[in-house]
């Protein structure tokens, strides 16, 4: 059954206020196409999650989506401090929730096998673990020892993009995989946005790279682009001149809400930001091809 | 003709370079960790094995990486894996040898923070990026290197929050907390280096060339102890300036800093 629907239809279904949002991927595959919609639609009161909350929930907190952040890198990655989040934190206007990255990727496994918690060991860093009281301890029940421990996360939605997927949400997806197999196992729903749509026989012909089956995923939208100023490997590049021009622009309210009006509130969708960024930019983040080995599976 | 004068960045990413060995498995981090991997790499440690943190095992950067997930570090390299993999099966497993760490903060026992500058979590006067992937790289790899200016502001006798363990309130701290790696084994710093004496505390052990035990002294929040063999470090060559400045960073985006 197919599950094709525009990315506008699928935020409106998918995502309500007060809804607690994992937009996957690790600076790669970011899904911004996503996040703009959800700001156009005027979603409020989300907790937004995600290891690095990156440009796409500074831009959301800019737009007045969210209520509160959990995170466990906040800055603009090769860049430096993420302005807008670390402002409202600041000033105690938005609520936060802070991990280091195995302890946020450790709550993700943990919704996405189904159990109540995970384990780690101990770090000898207990200042966070003071700070957040979802980071416990409790004691191995073999050795005797005490292990950290942190609570499944089973966000409402995941957002996940993805270079290809047929249309029943049959996903492949490769580079850097970060995050987004488990937040799609962890999460109620999944929307999935490709770069591209592929018949079944395309997802068959290499069943290991299948990350993510069909049938946990809500809605496939196809939309090309979707993750600019991030890159999908093999598509295009990261546009690393927008991330340093954010630090100028998100110095600035004004300019911030300038920008908002003009590249997410302005266009329609994804393919209208896509042409107006222009032919010259489109050349920059242009990738030359390099390809596999082809592996053989066999006929049998 | 290569310029032999030389910036802070260049000394540090130099110097850290140095102290790679062949064959290690280091946890890289972008900007001067990922440049002094990369040295290492080019030079004295051609079998060094580079991990990222956004989870490529074995990179490869034919250009400059400018974020820890440049698809520069995914083409070419030996294996790509999960984030949850990274950290549990590489770093928590003990499969990595070197890790790399900075912070607005190092303590006297070598203790960091990137969390917050204040003392209230809840109110900071600055919130900074937070641990990411440093609180687990501090504690399970084998051995840790630090890299920062040295500033009176940077090395307070005790950080405001520890995001990562050094040797937490000093001797024998780190095996009581059950942690594997050696932890911060040297910081380099634009004077010289510092090295945990056998109680954790950080002492100055060498200083860079033209550089004093004064400055050093100076320019650290604790009654600096310096070690009996003080050792000054080998000049800065020809041939290493030439790979930052040529190969590895030629618009010099980490290098010229300092």
């Amino acid at each position: 059954m197919t599950k094709l629907i525009p990315l506008t239809e699928a935020v409106s279904q998918f995502v309500h206020d007060g809804d607690t949002i994992y937009a996957a991927g690790f600076t790669h595959l970011i899904p911004f196409a996503a996040g703009h919609e959800i700001i156009r639609q005027g979603i409020r009161n989300l907790t937004l999650a995600r290891a690095t909350p990156d440009l796409i929930y500074d831009q959301m907190v800019a737009a007045g989506c969210a209520r509160k952040v959990i995170f466990s890198y906040m800055g603009n990655p090769g860049v430096g401090s993420l302005r807008l989040v670390r402002a409202e934190l600041e000033a105690g206007r938005l609520e936060w929730e802070e991990y280091s990255h195995f302890g946020m990727i450790s709550r993700l496994q943990a919704g996405a096998a189904g159990l109540p918690f995970m384990p780690m060991n101990q770090t000898g860093a207990a200042d966070l673990e003071a700070a957040n009281p979802n980071i416990r301890r409790v004691t191995d029940p073999y050795s005797g020892k005490e292990v950290v421990v942190v609570p499944a996360l089973n966000p409402d939605v995941a957002i996940v993009h993805v270079q290809r997927a047929d249309a029943q949400g049959n996903a492949h997806l490769w580079g850097i995989i970060g995050e987004q197999k488990e937040a799609a196992f962890a999460s109620k729903r999944v929307i999935l946005t490709a770069e591209e749509i592929v018949d079944e026989a395309v997802i068959r012909s290499d069943p290991n790279r299948t990350l993510i089956p069909g049938f946990i995923v809500s809605a496939v939208c196809p939309v090309p682009f979707a993750c600019h100023p991030s890159y999908a490997q093999g598509c295009y590049d990261r546009d690393n001149e927008f991330y340093l021009k954010w630090d100028k622009i998100s110095e600035s309210p004004e300019a911030v809400k300038a920008w908002l009006d003009e590249w997410v509130f302005g266009v329609k969708d994804r393919e209208e930001y896509w042409q107006k960024l222009g032919a010259e930019t489109h050349q920059r983040l242009r990738v030359k091809p390099n390809l596999s080995e082809p592996i053989n599976y066999g006929e049998y | 003709m290569t310029d032999l004068n030389y910036s802070s960045s260049e000394l540090m990413i130099i110097n850290a370079a140095r102290m790679l060995r062949n064959g290690d498995v280091v946890f890289v981090g972008v900007g001067q960790p990922n440049l002094a991997c990369n040295l290492a790499k080019r030079t004295h440690a051609p079998d060094l094995v580079m991990i990222y943190e956004a989870g490529v095992i074995g990179a490869e950067p034919r250009r400059l990486p400018l974020s820890i997930g440049d698809p520069t570090l995914v083409s070419g390299a030996l294996s790509v894996v999960s984030m949850y993999d990274i950290f549990a099966n590489y770093l928590q497993r003990g499969n990595v040898d070197v890790g790399f760490l900075g912070g607005a903060q190092i303590d006297r026992y070598g203790n960091i923070n990137a969390t917050i500058i204040g003392t209230d979590y809840a109110h900071p006067k600055v919130r900074l990026p937070g641990s990411g992937g440093a609180q687990e790289i501090a504690a399970w790899a084998n051995r840790c290197y630090i890299m920062t200016p040295h500033q009176k502001r940077r090395f307070p006798e005790k950080v405001d929050f520890m995001t990562s363990a050094g040797y937490l309130e000093g001797a024998g701290g780190r095996a009581q907390a059950g942690l594997r790696g050696k932890g911060p084994v040297a910081v380099v710093t634009d004077i010289g280096v510092m090295e945990p004496d056998e109680t954790g505390e950080l002492t100055l052990t060498a200083l860079h060339p033209g550089k004093t035990t004064q400055e050093a002294i100076d320019n650290t929040g604790w009654p600096l102890k310096v070690a009996a063999s003080m050792r000054t470090t080998g000049p800065v060559t020809e041939k290493e300036l030439r790979i930052l400045r040529e190969e590895l960073d030629p618009t010099g985006i980490y290098l010229k800093s300092g």
